[in-house]
This record gives structure tokens, C-alpha cells and sequence, in this order.
């Protein structure tokens, strides 16, 4: 990684920032105790929760580059075009193929 | 906080946009040509959208001391249907010469197929052939890694695009290194849940430099700001980055670019 450029150091950044990702953080947890919630015995799960599941454990190793790393996870690395798109041109977030 | 928006659709915007704009310091914007949120019926259709380009929103934005630009093309949703693409390609001729256009834009891809793919080609042709600069968009969520490595190969394979005539927009952390490494400009577009955040954006700029770089809104119908350029401004000045960091961010930087077509002034 190239060397940041900011004026802040860590602990600028943290007084900056903390409460905003606290937030985050909270609003994630909220998320998944939503869907545990609304959970259907039997289904597998959806392919964008297990991305997510997958991406979620990038917050917490000891590497670098972690927003380029989550945004890995969640991109189609299959090397073959379709020739159309299908009907609804949208995307889902992650790509289906890519989470095993 | 003067500022450029090089990459924003107004047409889709209210007026009350223009002047909230206009009040925070914008001086001048770009609007490439993309999808209206439903397929036109019609070659007849991007007809008269490009006439609102090319006609109408330049006296819109006038009106608030904003300066329109504007870019042409047939967009990645709408191309995947190429010989309708090639009827709307069939009527750019009429519209590169106006006084506002400034190039080939928003082309790209968008779910990466080869129909998409084969249209890019050709309108990348059309680009080396009129010697016009390009913006190009790169798709979204999970399909904008891989189609963004597509579209560069593709303007790499044509042999006659120049890279640094080229702004490749709505990169993010996984595609803007190899876009720079490459010799593009690379856009970083502000979205609330897609795309960056003002945060990111800063991060960016701090991880990879200042150089060929430019922020955007590309505010249009969905989810999106208007004053997001500014926002990343302030982002970028509460981090205690200088007046002089934060003009070449948002206003410098965009001016370079764009200014390699003569008809950008301001």
C-alpha cells in the first residue's frame, strides 16, 4: 500500500470517526439478528449472505487493504461472457458463482 | 468552494438542483448520455434526448451561472441490443459538432455480455475516427471488476486511443490502482449506497494521489447528491488537507481533463 497523505494521526482519526463505524458496526449486528429472525429451517442460504459472511471476516484479520479486499469478494471472477443480458439488467451485490 | 461536477445527469434533477448547486459553488458540469431507468422505444427517442442535451439543459443550468457540457453515445443498458444500438449510433454525426459536446460518453458495460462488449468496440471506433475524447462507464456491484479490466482491454485493442484522452468513472478500491497503472484518468463517483462514499473517495486520493483523478456525483433519478463533489471537499478539509489539495481535487482536475477538447471553457 502506498503511504497515506492524511494530516490526521491515528488518534484524529478515531476521534473523527469511531461513532460514526460504531454505528455502522450496531446496524450490522441489527441486520444479521434480523435475518437469524426471519430465518427459514431448510433453505440454503442466499448467496449474497454468504458473501457477506465471507467479506465480514476481512474486518477482522491482520491485513491491509480491506475495502479492496471486500469489494474481491463480492465481484464475479468467472472469465466467460454471456451473450445477452437477462431481462432485469440490475445487479445483486455479489456475485452467485464466486462464493463456495 | 468552487467546484466542477464533470459527471452529473441534471436532465433527471429538479431545477431547485441547479441552484443548490449553484450556491455551494459549482461553476460547471458535464452530462454524459446514459439510461433514462427504462429501455427507449426508439432511435427516435435518443433523438430528442440528445436535443435536451445539446439544446435545452445548457439553458437551464445558464440560468444559475452553471456552464453545461455534455457527451453522446448509445449506453451499456441499451446496447445490448445491437442492432438497435447501431440505429442510435447512426445519428451521433449530428450532434459531436454541437458546441456543448465534449466527446463519446457514458460508454462502457453493464452485465459485461458480448453484445455490450461488441458495441463498446464500435463506439470506440467511432471515438478514434471523430478524434473524440471518452468517458466511460464501468458497470456496477459485482460485475464492475471484470468489466472494467474488459473496457480497458478493449480501448488497449483498438490501437488508437490515446489513454490520457480517457476518464474511466465509478472506479472504487479493487479497480483504481490498475486503472491509474494503466495511464486513464480514473473517476470516483459519491453514491449513498453504492459506489463511494465521501470518506472513501478521501481515502483514495490519499492511498493513490491527486494525480488523474476526479470526483463526481453522477446524481440522476435514484439514490444520489447533487452536492456530493463539495462534500468530499469538506471531507477532504476536515482530514486537514490544504485549500490548495482540495481545489485540485475538485475543480483543477476536472478542468485539465476536460480542457484537452478546446471547447471547454469556463
Amino acid at each position: 500500500m502506498k503511504k497515506s497523505t492524511s494530516t490526521c494521526d491515528r488518534t484524529g482519526l478515531i476521534d473523527l470517526y469511531f461513532l460514526e463505524h460504531r454505528a455502522k458496526l450496531i446496524d450490522i449486528g441489527a441486520f444479521l439478528d434480523r435475518l437469524n429472525r426471519a430465518d427459514a429451517p431448510g433453505n440454503p442460504e442466499d448467496f449474497r449472505i454468504k458473501a457477506f459472511q465471507k467479506a465480514s471476516a476481512i474486518l477482522t484479520d491482520e491485513s491491509p487493504d480491506k475495502a479492496k479486499r471486500i469489494l474481491e469478494v463480492f465481484s464475479d471472477h468467472t472469465p466467460d461472457l454471456a451473450d445477452s443480458a437477462p431481462l432485469s439488467k440490475g445487479a445483486a451485490g455479489a456475485a452467485q458463482e464466486e462464493v463456495k | 468552494m468552487k467546484f466542477i461536477d464533470p459527471h452529473i445527469h441534471p436532465s433527471s434533477r429538479t431545477t431547485d438542483d441547479y441552484e443548490r448547486m449553484a450556491l455551494s459553488g459549482c461553476v460547471a458540469i458535464t452530462e454524459p448520455a446514459f439510461w433514462a431507468g427504462f429501455d427507449r422505444d426508439s432511435a427516435r427517442g435518443f433523438y430528442d434526448y440528445f436535443r435536451q442535451l445539446t439544446e435545452y439543459e445548457p439553458r437551464r443550468a445558464g440560468q444559475y451561472g452553471i456552464k453545461h457540457y455534455t457527451w453522446i453515445c448509445i449506453n451499456p443498458k441499451e446496447a445490448d441490443d445491437p442492432q438497435f444500438a447501431r440505429e442510435v449510433m447512426a445519428i451521433f454525426s449530428e450532434f459531436l459538432d454541437k458546441p456543448n459536446v465534449l466527446g463519446i460518453g457514458e460508454i462502457g458495460l453493464n452485465k459485461n455480455t458480448k453484445n455490450e462488449l461488441t458495441i463498446l468496440e464500435e463506439q470506440i471506433e467511432l471515438a478514434a475516427q471523430y478524434n473524440q475524447m471518452i468517458l466511460v462507464h464501468t458497470p456496477h456491484l459485482e460485475d464492475k471488476l471484470k468489466g472494467t479490466r474488459l473496457i480497458m482491454d478493449a480501448l488497449e485493442n483498438n490501437g488508437k486511443i490515446d489513454p490520457q484522452r480517457v476518464m474511466i468513472d465509478h472506479a472504487e478500491e479493487h479497480t483504481v490502482g490498475e486503472i491509474l497503472d494503466r495511464g486513464f484518468w480514473a473517476g470516483l463517483t459519491i453514491y449513498p449506497n453504492t459506489k463511494c462514499t465521501p470518506q472513501r473517495a478521501a481515502d483514495i486520493l490519499e492511498i493513490h494521489g491527486t494525480e488523474r483523478i476526479w470526483v463526481n456525483s453522477a446524481a440522476d433519478w435514484g439514490p444520489s447528491d447533487p452536492l456530493a463533489v463539495p462534500k468530499c471537499g469538506v471531507e477532504l478539509k476536515r482530514r486537514g488537507h490544504s485549500d490548495e489539495l482540495v481545489t485540485k481535487v475538485i475543480f483543477d482536475n476536472p478542468q485539465t481533463f476536460l480542457s484537452q477538447n478546446e471547447r471547454f471553457t469556463l
